[in-house]
């Protein structure tokens, strides 16, 4: 990322644009901490949902009367917008999903039922969400494939020497996230994908926690799926993009059947939608998908290397800060992270730390983030978690500190 | 010894005094929790374990005359803290006492609003356990007699 083309961030102006952002919890100014859960919404996307629901609410394609050709053009118009957002090179490319859970469960489902055999292999790393643990389990038991995990170093890095030893002829799917829900590492996933790609292997990436915050290029990337969530990137609950090359969309059996993903229906047989219809069976989530593009558009204006500039800056901070404070350990302290800070604190319970937070108005989260062999990984239960946003601020971060720091000076008196 | 109604009338009026500010209830918690009898750490088994708590509590019950004695712990201080409330409130009690008891306390001092709907379930099944031992022990002075 170049900084030199970041134009500085107005975060005043950005909170104005949020109005969750704007009130107290338990007495004191909220400060939203949450943000890898899932961030807040500005007002712009929230408008757009009352607007199609006020203005032009009908079901999409194949209606002939006006509202229904402005909801299609409405919601087709975010497939254009998360093609440019991703870098595909077409919008057949772009299903959208309930989020990266449904995406990832559609490829293993879909792909992973179709192509994997008995002794075949799948890889994954040891920072992967629950949603891209056990997907890859569960097909993998069933076709009598194995699951193989890339191990994670101390600092919470994937040890690449270690994934390239495990890399092989067998392996036929990658799947790994491009940054840490728990940690926050970002994982060098164009190398991880090239190594695949030269053994032959597809590469699923979740996106998640890299969507709002990194460049995205799934073509620089090549990377054969790519899955994002509308919800954490400021746009509505319930979407997510499942991007995938067009050759292996084309060969993988639909993952639902209904409306929509059909082309002729006769009891006898049906003949599938053209992508990407054909994984978008029934009346799918319109409202959200239009409102998610109006997300999408939020970003774009700010720019990612604004936002980059800005949470990493809040990173840097957060992490000096919090080091400050006795007993406070940090996990995860890769290099290259995302605005994602996790740690614990020796002899208090992350519950505990996390209720005293919530008492002074700071949301964090606390436990295992669904990552429990991460958490196993590092001999820990759970972590208190604080993820950051465009919106956050450094003042906000001094509230995190103060408060953490009260808890442990109270403990441990 | 005072009855279970006035034990959560005195705990009542405690919080009355913390006037709803929630940094200063969460931290009278803790201390309430820090105050409570360390439990042996042979008793921090498996089986003392309560089930649909959230955070690990411990709890023990022994028979002591008539009357039953309850020790517990938890991995989390304000989980203690709560859990202290109610052992202030049964141990010592008799089976009976303890199985006809109407616990309304929590509603009185506003704990659900600040422990979230899935402690409040570990909350039931605290209650649950301490009446199952109870349960247990008055069947074990009947059956003595």
């Amino acid at each position: 990322m170049n900084v030199s083309e970041t134009i500085g961030l107005d975060v005043n102006k950005v909170r104005d644009s949020f109005p969750i952002l704007h009130q107290q919890i338990n007495g004191k100014p909220l400060v939203y901490f949450d943000n890898a859960a899932t961030s807040q919404k500005p007002s712009r996307v929230i408008q757009k949902l009352v607007e199609y629901y006020e203005g032009y609410n009908a079901n999409i394609h194949r209606g002939i009367h006006t509202l229904a050709e402005k909801a299609t053009r409405a919601y087709e118009g975010s497939r254009e917008s998360a093609r440019q957002f991703l870098g595909a090179q077409s919008t057949e490319e772009i299903i959208f999903t309930r989020g990266v859970t449904e995406s990832i469960n559609l490829v293993a489902s879909t792909y992973g039922r179709k192509f994997l055999n008995k002794g075949d292999e799948v890889i994954i790393s040891g920072l992967e969400h629950h949603s891209n643990i056990v997907p890859w389990q569960i097909v993998c038991e069933e076709k009598g494939a194995k699951l193989i995990v890339i191990p994670v170093t101390d600092t919470g890095e994937i040890d690449l020497s270690k994934y390239k030893s495990l890399l092989s002829d067998k392996t036929r799917i990658v799947a790994t996230n491009h940054a840490s829900n728990s940690l926050g590492t970002i994982n060098p996933v164009s190398e991880i994908i090239k190594l695949a790609h030269e053994r032959g292997s597809m590469v699923l990436v979740d996106g998640a926690q890299a969507a709002a915050h990194l460049p995205i290029n799934v073509v620089e990337l090549d990377a054969d799926f790519y899955c994002i969530s509308s919800h954490k990137m400021y746009g509505p609950t319930g979407v997510g993009v499942l991007y995938g090359k067009k050759k292996l969309l084309e060969a993988m059996p639909p993952y639902m059947g209904g409306g929509e993903m059909i082309k002729d229906v006769t009891f006898e047989k049906t003949t599938y939608n053209n992508l990407p219809y054909k994984f978008e069976a029934g009346t799918p989530n319109i409202a959200d998908v239009i409102a998610f593009g109006e997300a999408i558009a939020f970003i774009n204006e700010i720019g990612k290397a604004n936002i980059a500039q800005h949470e990493n800056e809040l990173l840097e901070y957060a992490h000096r800060k919090l080091k400050e404070i006795e007993g406070v350990r940090l996990i995860g302290t890769a290099k290259n992270k995302v605005s994602v800070v996790s740690f614990v604190i020796d002899g208090v319970h992350p519950f505990d730390i996390g209720q005293m937070l919530d008492a002074r108005g700071i949301a964090v989260r606390t436990g295992h983030h669904c990552t429990q062999p991460l958490m196993d990984r590092f001999g820990i239960e759970g972590t208190v978690r604080a993820s950051f946003a465009v919106y956050n601020t450094k003042a906000e971060i001094d509230s995190l500190a103060e408060g953490v720091k009260r808890i442990v000076n109270f403990l441990s008196k | 010894m005072k009855s279970i109604k006035e034990i959560q009338e005195e705990i009542v009026n405690e919080f009355s005094l913390l006037d709803g500010d929630q940094e200063m209830t969460v931290l009278y918690i803790m201390e309430l929790g820090q105050k409570l009898d360390e439990m042996p750490d042979r008793d921090r088994t498996e089986e003392n374990i309560v089930k649909g708590c959230q955070s690990k509590v411990w709890l023990t019950a022994r028979l002591d005359g008539d009357k039953v004695l309850f020790a517990a712990d938890s991995n989390t201080a304000i989980t203690k803290g709560l859990v202290s409330l109610l052992l202030r409130i049964f141990s010592g009690q008799t089976p009976d006492t303890i199985l006809s008891a109407e616990v309304d306390f929590m509603h009185k001092i506003g704990m659900e609003r600040f422990i979230g709907t899935q402690r409040s379930n570990g909350f039931a099944a605290m209650m649950k356990q301490i009446k199952r031992y109870a349960l247990a022990f008055k069947t074990q002075i009947e059956v003595g007699q």
